[in-house]
């Protein structure tokens, strides 16, 4: 007998009806499932490495002419850090500001916004896209991240670089909202990876980070940490904050923001 | 069962089960098993693909686009303050009123409504977990579709429309039994028709590639690799807006497709894609 019997075909059909209803129905409880969850997010590695492979020439993000910057810049995030602390450097034009650089590095060292200011620059027209699905193109000038890293001199177990915020994006009074990112050795010796203290041509303003963000070109916004406080070198993540290497990673998005 | 171990070439030469019926062996295993991945992927993808949407509900033309930048399309709430939103989509100069489906739906100000998006709550991250999850398993099994059929001649043999075919009185003919419903019999059903071929075409050759390639410029990373790409399509927000147009495309081919399958007849066009065999009628009743 070739043909099938027709009371077969109708139990597929009854069947997939049943698990089409039961899929939607436990759609959202099975989609975060931990478990399953865990599985998908694993995909997260594979993307990693495969751009890691085809950005291991470190190839330049586009940079664009000044006519191709945005009008306006959507400000995202925190929009003015909270606390005394803050507001007090604003006052005085961050002239109490400083950075340091530390962790794992053979000279740890602080550096205040004039001396920031004086180092070798590098401007740069770029996109900024938000993970929300937005664009916006500026002008940005700062110091490569690479030549602070190799003043600091990088101990051999160095894997990588996290950048400390003042801003605390959930207003937490224990510090546990304060923002944070990560990225590691290739993006930070990248070219176009810099700490930007002036966007188009003028001070960085206090709704994008002033008075340093950090520029990471081939990432989405959220690893462009704005309000940098210090620069910490580290061999892993696991042990800071939430874990998670940052921020928004901490609350499930992906650590690395290629894509 | 014991027909399962007959081979297709022995089916495809097996004489007609009853009288004015014949059953030949039409999809092969790797397309029925990528077939269903496929469903299960596109599916999803799509559903996790409207949550990233909802991040953003608006979509521009060029290089950027933000909140101060004009739209092409658009979601909005109109009096989103007040107890009764009213949900608006914009596309080009034209405002529809869309309440409970688009803009504002289950009293949320969100562009697409909960039982369209994965998951049906706000989560742009989960959206995103799933989402580059699937479009991994999509293009593997894509891969393995295109090498395998391409490799075995499917493509060319079952895909590519005959000379006789592109006539434009063929064509015509095919347009005109599609819009009376009316289906092959015998020889012309082992076959498929020429709009049938088109549209399997188009969706494996330049829809689901599209999918894939305004997906990858999307990504910051793979801009800085290959800009060219993202030049081609006229800038990131271009590249996110012919996301979501081929997204539609492919939403309008299911439903021709699942609408096809149904005049077709059900049972049989599933079951084909399922055991792989398929009954024709060989005279019209």
């Amino acid at each position: 007998m070739i043909s099938q019997p027709f009371s077969r075909r109708g139990l597929i059909g009854v069947g997939s009806a049943v698990m089409g209803g039961l899929m939607l129905s436990g759609c959202d409880r099975l989609a975060q499932a931990p478990s399953l969850l865990g599985l998908v997010r694993g995909a997260e590695g594979l993307t990693r490495r495969s751009q890691h492979l085809i950005l291991s020439g470190q190839p330049l993000a586009r940079e664009f002419k000044a006519s191709d910057i945005s009008p306006t810049f959507k400000a995202n995030g925190t929009l003015r850090p909270g606390g005394e602390t803050y507001a007090a450097m604003v006052a005085n034009n961050f002239a109490t500001w400083s950075l340091s650089v530390g962790g794992l590095v053979a000279r740890p060292f602080k550096l205040g916004l004039a001396e920031l200011k004086a180092l070798p620059a590098r401007t740069q027209i770029t996109r900024h896209d938000c993970v929300e699905g937005w664009s916006a193109i500026a002008g940005w000038t700062g110091a490569p991240l690479g030549g602070l890293l190799r003043r600091a001199g990088l101990l051999p177990q160095a894997r990588y670089i996290v950048f400390h915020c003042a801003d605390d994006l959930i207003g937490s009074s224990d510090g546990s909202g304060l923002y944070y990112e990560s990225i590691d050795l290739l993006d930070a010796f990248h070219p176009q990876t810099i700490l930007a203290h002036t966007m188009n041509g003028a001070p960085l303003q206090v709704p994008h980070g002033a008075p340093v963000r950090l520029r990471v070109e081939r990432q989405l916004g959220y690893k462009q940490a704005k309000y940098v406080m210090a620069i910490e070198a580290v061999d892993r993540l696991d042990h800071i904050m939430g874990g998670k290497g940052g921020f928004w990673e901490d609350r499930g998005y992906e650590w690395y923001a290629g894509i | 069962m014991s027909d399962t171990t007959i081979r297709p070439d022995a089916i495809a030469e097996a004489p007609p089960a009853k009288s004015g019926r014949e059953v030949i062996f039409r999809h092969s295993l790797v397309v029925r098993v990528t077939h269903w991945i496929n469903v299960i992927c596109i599916s999803l993808l799509l559903m996790s693909g409207l949550q990233i949407f909802n991040a953003h509900p608006m979509l521009y033309w060029g290089q950027y686009g933000a909140d101060a930048d004009k739209p092409v399309i658009e979601m909005v709430a109109d009096n989103w303050r007040s107890p009764q939103p009213q949900g608006l989509t914009r596309i080009g100069g034209l405002t529809f009123h869309t309440t409970g489906v688009l803009g504002v739906s289950g009293g949320e100000v969100r562009g697409f409504p909960a039982w369209a998006t994965l998951p049906g709550h706000r989560n742009l991250a989960v959206g995103r977990n799933w989402h580059f999850f699937l479009a991994w398993i999509f293009v593997i099994n894509g891969g393995l579709y295109l090498l395998y059929n391409a490799a075995n001649g499917h493509l060319r043999k079952d895909l590519t429309p005959t000379r006789e075919q592109l006539k434009p009185s063929h064509i015509w003919r095919d347009i005109v039994d599609h819009l009376r419903l009316k289906h092959p019999v015998g020889e012309e059903a082992k076959s498929y028709n020429v709009l049938q071929k088109f549209a399997y075409l188009a969706v494996v050759f330049i829809l689901l590639p599209m999918m894939v390639a305004t997906g990858l410029t999307m990504s910051p990373g793979f801009d800085a690799f290959a800009p060219w790409l993202l030049d081609l399509f006229g800038g990131r927000q271009s590249a996110r807006t012919l996301h979501f147009i081929c997204a539609n495309l492919i939403v309008l081919f299911v439903i021709v497709h699942v609408v096809e399958v149904f005049i077709a007849g059900v049972f049989n066009e599933i079951g084909s894609m399922i055991t792989g065999r398929y009954t024709i009628k060989t005279r019209a009743h």
